[in-house]
């Protein structure tokens, strides 16, 4: 599956469009995590485990957008856009949407 | 009295380690921001590329931080929203946490040729305003990553 936030897939050519295809997730770190993010807090610096919960929110976002797309019998998806939002403290929401086309190689 | 002195100590203590982090953080951007400076171009909006060579691998790079700021710079943030004007301790932590993710972006995409169409996504993770916590700032860089075929 090819992944792109640009409107095309450079080299190659669109041969058929299958529609909007879209992943989401809500994570959370455990309560002890979270402690330890607030005593990090206090003293200033980047909060390690919250960034490796981003990490497996947008990895699970990505998977299931490609899963979407896999059933639509796409092969590539375009024009990836994501967004965020903060539900409760200590929980991130990440989504990823994009077109799912068809591609082909442009030949010669 | 006994309160004071310990919000006293706080501040002092809290004003020492977040000047220390920020500052080695800083080094540290510094000299690997010069590591990549001929690497990956980075690009912002080129939304429809023609490349001239013929091309090997196309592919989606992300890079990602989460940044607080701490009691301190809160504390100044705080006294200075009063009076209106610049916050510099939040614009410093900003500036860090977006060089930061642009830095893991190009970082994960070192073998690649050209990175079109960088953006940059930022969320407030904890909804401070008018409250007394310190905030907490989740940073999502991503783009296109463009390998050229190698020339024979």
């Amino acid at each position: 599956m090819i992944i792109t936030n640009i409107e095309s897939v450079p080299g190659m050519r669109i041969k058929a469009q299958c529609g909007l295809v879209s992943g989401s997730t809500v994570r959370a770190k455990n309560a002890i995590k979270d402690f330890g993010a607030g005593l990090k807090n206090f003293v200033g610096g980047e909060l390690k485990s919250y960034t490796e919960l981003l990490t497996e929110a947008r990895n699970e976002a990505i998977n299931r957008m490609i899963e979407q797309a896999k059933k639509l019998r796409a092969n590539a998806v375009i024009n990836v856009r994501f967004a965020t939002s903060s539900i409760t403290a200590g929980a991130a929401e990440v989504y990823a949407y994009g077109t799912a086309v068809e591609v082909e190689k442009i030949e010669g | 009295m006994f309160e004071l002195i310990i919000t006293v100590l706080f501040l002092a203590l809290t004003y020492a380690t977040g000047s220390i982090i920020e500052k080695n953080h800083f080094k540290k951007i510094k000299q690997r921001e010069i590591k990549l400076i001929k690497k990956p171009v980075i690009s912002y909006g080129a939304k429809n590329f023609k490349p001239k060579r013929p091309i090997k691998k196309v592919e989606l790079v992300t890079g990602e931080v989460v940044i607080g700021g701490d009691y301190f710079k809160n504390f100044v943030a705080n006294l200075k929203n009063f009076f209106g004007g610049r916050l510099t301790p939040f614009e410093s932590i900003m500036d860090r946490g977006r060089r930061e993710a642009l830095l893991r972006m190009r970082e994960k995409a070192k073998y690649a040729s050209i990175i079109v169409n960088t953006k940059l996504e930022t969320v407030l993770i904890n909804n401070t305003y008018m409250k007394n916590t310190v905030p907490q700032c989740a940073i999502i860089a991503y783009g296109t990553a463009i390998t050229y075929e190698n020339k024979k």
